[in-house]
């Protein structure tokens, strides 16, 4: 009989990145809203709130697209939990039968939740597509940001999004990115507190200390 | 106009000006056109040391040819040249240019106007200016604009083709403009997408700013080439930097100060037009400095936003004109991304919500381990 142990799934760099994504995230929301619609929220053209609230968001943004290099490296030199590999659950055929064995619990046409160690199949493979979009927000974003300096090295990088897209339609896509992005953070908080009822593997504060209980092998 | 001067038997390349002359005869003074001569080489972005070349350049200038050519416009490139309101030394310099065919101002018409320029391409290949005004269509043969007799196509490729250099004048002759907006029912393009083959030189706006092409002529008297340019054919001199930092309003836009709605008390105020969909933030023009009309204003100080009429193809990719963002594609006129993206919020809360109620109540779910018995100890914690 295999009791639960205690295993160290994530390492600090996943944990890190982890939080400096929500962090930034909640930040760049916050400012990108006041961004979007902007109020007259200062009494005299020297005081500088715009001028912040843009250049919180464009920290936070450094902040975010770093971490999110950091967590794309480490995916290539980390554990087997932070590996690649994972986010691709769809690729082979015994990942696949995980995912479809999670989708019925999901959906309540099963009671069984099958038994995981690191990220839940349907969660990787929905974190691949969070990839996607922290890679649309990244890329829309600083091709924006080239805006105010053409030619520099932003204008001839990220700014040749400008000949695929105008800047309207990338605007738009940074903006509706934005709420995928919190749809699927509503989404996330919900199915990590399911999860640490359900699997009862600590599965929140895994996130802080990195260890999780598991069964033993 | 009045050519003073003109002599019959040289060619009109070689015509040499009293440029001196003519200015006194216009009742310029010498000290206002050093202070032109300075205004210039601000424009041009050179030191103000080039001042006297630039004086000196005007001096001995020999007469280039120019054609102006106009096709599909509202002539509002004309209009924006025409309407200085006093002569001013500008206008002068344009004089210098033997302006041998325009089709709004031209006398000559019919065989003989066209024999004019004829003639031009013929004799002064590869040394005269061509200005082309509208845009050029492409659909069914290029049926859509014809002057006698020939399409649009045809005389670009011939006038353009043949030309030292094109300047085309206008967002519509750069890249198609307003008849090019969607669906664009005559398949109007620019000259340098009519004639790939052809140097050319963008000055779009609309209307362009008479100071830019009067900057650029003096650009190419001075040096003998055009301006260096961006990555959509525009002179960096006048396109080389955004609407929005060099905007009079952009303190309050850093402070944080908006008009909300047309006619409230920050847009008496002069906030800044972010909100009402200025699109200065993404166009590059000269607009801020130059402004209209010698000067006069331009459509930030007159407190309409920023239209991006210098960005290619502005019609269809700058609007909405008086919102910041489009509506998002597939979904009603009046949903906009916000209204969108928060249905899609709240949406998502609520069918979580819904599932964690079925879940609370449902309970008794079993995890799958390698072994389910092993689970049991798990439930003697409930
Ligand atoms: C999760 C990540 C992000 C979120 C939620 C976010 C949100 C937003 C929102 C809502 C806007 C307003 C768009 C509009 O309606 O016009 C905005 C504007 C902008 N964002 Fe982001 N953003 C994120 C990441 C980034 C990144 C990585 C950059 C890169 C530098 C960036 C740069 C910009 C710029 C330059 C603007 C336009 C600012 C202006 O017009 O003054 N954003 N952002
Ligand atoms: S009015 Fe337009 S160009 Fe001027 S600061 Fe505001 S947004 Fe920028």
């Amino acid at each position: 009989m295999s009791k639960l142990v205690i295993k160290y799934v994530w390492e600090l760099p996943v944990r890190v990145t982890h939080w400096l994504n929500m962090v930034a995230i909640l930040t760049l929301t916050a400012t990108g809203l006041l961004i979007a619609h902007p109020m007259t929220l200062a009494g005299s053209p020297s005081q500088f709130v715009m001028g912040w609230i843009r250049f919180v968001h464009f920290v936070a943004a450094y902040m975010f697209a770093i971490s999110l290099a950091s967590r794309i490296y480490w995916s290539l030199v980390g554990n087997r939990y932070s590996s690649w590999r994972t986010f691709f659950p769809y690729l082979n055929p015994e990942d696949r039968q995980q995912m479809w064995a999670t989708l019925r619990y999901y959906t309540f046409l099963s009671r069984k939740l099958p038994h995981v160690v690191g990220h839940n199949s349907v969660a990787a493979a929905a974190y691949s597509l969070v990839f996607l979009l922290y890679l649309g927000m990244i890329c829309t974003g600083f091709a924006l940001y080239s805006e105010h300096a053409p030619g520099g090295f932003y204008a001839l990088t990220f700014g040749q999004l400008r000949h695929l897209f105008s800047n309207q339609t990338l605007r738009l896509l940074h903006h509706c990115f934005m709420w995928l992005l919190l749809g699927f953070a509503i989404q996330h908080v919900y199915s990590c507190w399911l999860m640490d009822i359900k699997e009862r593997g600590g599965i929140i504060s895994s996130m802080f200390s990195g260890y999780k209980s598991v069964e033993e092998d | 106009m009045d050519n003073n001067g003109y002599d019959d038997k040289k060619s009109a390349a070689e015509q040499h000006y009293d440029f001196p002359q003519m200015l006194a005869e216009r009742g310029v003074s010498r000290r206002e056109f050093m202070k032109f001569c300075s205004a210039m080489s601000a424009a041009l972005a050179l030191p103000v040391t080039f001042a006297p070349k630039i004086a000196q350049a005007l001096d001995e200038v020999k007469r280039p040819t120019l054609v102006w050519l106009e096709f599909q416009s509202c002539t509002g490139d004309t209009e924006a040249l025409l309407r200085a309101a006093s002569p001013t030394v500008a206008e002068i310099v344009l004089d210098i240019l033997s302006v041998d065919y325009a089709e709004t101002i031209m006398t000559a018409a019919g065989h003989l106007a066209e024999a004019n320029l004829d003639k031009v391409v013929k004799e002064e290949k590869g040394k005269y200016i061509a200005v082309v005004e509208g845009s050029i269509p492409l659909k069914d043969g290029g049926v859509y604009c014809c002057i006698a007799g020939k399409t649009a196509l045809e005389r670009a490729t011939e006038v353009c083709g043949g030309a030292f250099a094109t300047i085309a004048v206008g967002t519509c002759a750069s890249y198609g403009g307003l008849p090019a907006a969607a669906p664009n029912p005559t398949g109007a393009v620019g000259v340098k997408e009519a004639v790939p083959g052809a140097t050319v030189l963008n000055l779009p706006g609309c209307p362009l700013n008479a100071d830019n092409l009067t900057a650029t002529i003096v650009h190419f008297l001075l040096f003998k080439k055009l301006p260096a340019t961006d990555g959509f054919g525009r002179p960096l001199f006048a396109y080389g930097k955004r609407i929005h930092d060099n905007c009079e309003r952009r303190p309050h836009f850093d402070a944080g100060q908006y008009v909300e709605k047309w006619g409230d008390e920050g847009h008496r105020k002069g906030f800044c037009l972010y909100r009402m969909g200025c699109k200065g933030p993404e166009t590059y023009h000269n607009c801020p400095s130059q402004r209209y009309n010698e000067k006069t204003s331009w459509p930030v100080a007159s407190g309409h936003g920023c239209a991006g009429c210098s960005e290619p193809m502005f019609w269809d990719r700058m609007t909405p004109l008086y919102r910041r963002l489009p509506n998002v594609p597939g979904f009603g006129i009046e949903s906009t991304a916000d209204k969108i993206g928060l249905g899609l919020a709240v949406g998502t809360a609520a069918i979580f919500a819904g599932h964690g109620i079925i879940s609370a109540v449902r309970g008794e779910d079993k995890m799958e381990g390698k072994k389910r018995e092993d689970l049991k100890h798990d439930k003697d914690r409930r």
